[in-house]
């Protein structure tokens, strides 16, 4: 075992290590906000209470699946471009950020959708009752009932963020990934290909354990 | 309080048009309870919700408080559902909040001062009798104490009308009279206008002052309930009615008791109020030749008093069986005599 691992270049895998977390952390958090307001337009665009537009909708909805159909790899490569222009170069985490954030949030901004449809029209109904604004409606009732599934939605999209952070990886955008393709497969070296594997599934099994954690203290259905 | 014109109610689909609500007048009296019966389908599901335009009326006028409620603006009727709320079938309680914050929930909705909520809450646990359970959530609570919530939610605005959307149908037989004496006890001590709509003929019997029967959208009967109760004129009324009066065992005894007894007189006695606590058939029988034999019968509480039925089968000569029912209409029993 010792000798397996003897000539890995550890200051190499914690730097990929960090470029992986980096850019789940960023491109999760970007993908959270990003995907709540496409879920929320979503829900509320095809909502008779609150702001049905049928040609809104149908813009929305065919946009976010043709984002949700474009394989990621190929979504990467097709941004190089608009990389360029906003990070500057299609290199290194940073420049892979926006093609993670637009793979992930048309994907995140349908599962908030389904959270928020599955909420009692009960519920909402004696909400206006009751007299509440649109607004009030969204934000003291859709979106506490439906958090459940809101985060245990951002823990699937995170998990899904980390597959799609090692495939940038292919395209330079460093992290485990990278690391796994480069000095792993390109010069034969298994072992580090096992360590970027091991890591990979560490970070899953974290988000995974914290997302189970947080909604079942939220739920109290 | 509240008046109803020519209310009618179609949806339109593209697979034709349903009427659920058609031509229906309608005036509740401030501080009644008005009690709306009828079948699953019968429109008073719709009706309700046209009364704090959950749902627009295609046709027709409807005032609560001399306010027109069709042509208000959407900013006046958020400000007027305050005044008129609700209390639903399956509760529709925020699962995510305790006891406590969904009795507030309408608080923060607007206009209440927040240094005041918590007191406001407090007073209104103390008041539909949930001391106790302020912390706990939805899914913790017993159905009747959820419909308690409910309630408490829907007086925490100080309105002036309740609608109950079949508050009890899903509630077992206990929790549901419970559940009525709290509606009572807040109809006096609040003088709240309440509106019920219900399949059941008890909830009507218990607490309601007047009843209109339902039947395809529109209103077939109405009237103070005991009145309804003594003479009901439709057939669909008749049928409520007799879910109370008259047990379907009854029939079969009636049946067997004209065959042992060919000469007897089958009669159905309604008691009404005062007349129900009293003796007054041992009184008027007393000066009598006739025998009687007690077939069956039951007494319920309405909220004019007692509501008693008896059915008697009187044995002895038509005359003195006939001086005996005089003497019972005149002490203000109804009398029905069965002539199969």
């Amino acid at each position: 075992m010792s000798t397996f691992f003897a000539d890995v270049d550890w200051d190499m895998v914690w730097e990929a290590t960090g470029s992986t977390v980096y850019m789940t952390a960023v491109a999760g958090l970007a993908t959270f906000v990003l995907g709540l307001a496409i879920g929320l337009l979503l829900y509320a665009t095809n909502e008779e209470l609150l702001f049905k537009n049928r040609t809104l909708y149908s813009v929305l909805s065919f946009l976010v699946n043709i984002f949700r159909s474009i394989p990621f790899i190929i979504l990467l490569i097709l941004l190089i471009p608009i990389t360029k222009i906003i990070v500057g170069s299609f290199l290194g985490p940073t420049a892979a950020l926006p093609a993670l954030i637009l793979g992930a949030a048309p994907f995140y901004g349908r599962m908030v959708e389904l959270a928020l449809r599955e909420v009692d029209k009960g519920v909402i109904e004696a909400a206006e009752s009751m007299g509440a604004t649109k607004f009030q409606i969204i934000y003291k009732v859709l979106i506490p009932e439906a958090l459940p599934a809101i985060v245990s939605g951002i823990t699937v999209t995170l998990v899904a963020l980390v597959g799609y952070t090692a495939m940038a990886g292919l395209a330079g955008g460093g992290g485990l990934g990278d690391m796994a393709f480069i000095e792993g497969f390109q010069r034969s070296q298994n072992n580090i290909t096992v360590i970027a594997t091991l890591l990979i599934l560490v970070i899953v099994f974290i988000i995974q354990i914290i997302g189970d954690l947080l909604v079942k203290a939220i739920d109290k259905r | 309080m509240i008046r109803l014109q020519d209310v009618g109610k179609i949806y339109r689909s593209k697979r034709g048009s349903v009427e659920a609500v058609v031509n229906v007048d309608l005036s509740i009296e401030r501080g009644e309870i008005f009690g709306i019966i009828g079948y699953s389908g019968a429109g008073k599901s719709t009706l309700i919700r046209l009364l704090n335009m959950l749902e627009a009326p295609t046709s027709g006028s409807i005032q609560i408080d001399g306010v027109e409620m069709t042509t208000l603006k959407p900013k006046e009727l958020r400000g007027v559902r305050k005044n008129v709320s609700m209390v639903f079938q399956h509760f529709n309680l925020l699962w995510s909040r305790t006891v406590e914050e969904n009795i507030m929930f309408p608080l923060e909705l607007g206009g209440y001062p927040k240094a005041r909520r918590k007191e406001r809450v407090a007073e209104l646990i103390q008041l539909v009798g949930l001391d106790g359970r302020e912390g706990a959530y939805p899914s913790q609570l017993s159905g009747g104490q959820k419909q308690r919530v409910g309630i408490a939610r829907a007086l925490a605005s100080n309105p002036d009308v309740l609608l109950c959307d079949e508050a009890t149908s899903a509630l077992d037989p206990k929790t549901t009279d419970s559940i009525l004496e709290l509606l009572v006890d807040i109809n006096k001590k609040l003088k709240l206008t309440i509106v019920l709509i219900t399949h059941e003929m008890h909830v009507i019997q218990k607490i309601c002052h007047r009843v209109a029967v339902m039947e395809a959208g529109k209103i077939v009967e109405q009237g103070p309930v005991a009145e309804v109760f003594r003479h009901p004129k439709q057939a669909m009324t008749k049928e409520f009615v007799k879910q109370l009066t008259s047990p379907s065992e009854n029939e079969l005894t009636f049946a067997k008791l004209r065959e042992r007894y060919p000469t007897g007189k089958i009669v159905q006695l309604t008691f009404v109020g005062s007349t129900a606590e009293s003796p007054i058939l041992a009184e008027v029988m007393k000066d009598s030749n006739l025998l009687f034999n007690i077939i069956g019968g039951n007494v319920g509480q309405t909220q004019d008093g007692a509501l008693g039925t008896l059915f008697i089968q009187l044995l002895g000569s038509e005359e003195e069986a006939q001086a005996v029912i005089a003497k019972l209409q005149a002490s203000d029993v109804e009398v029905e005599v069965d002539h199969r």
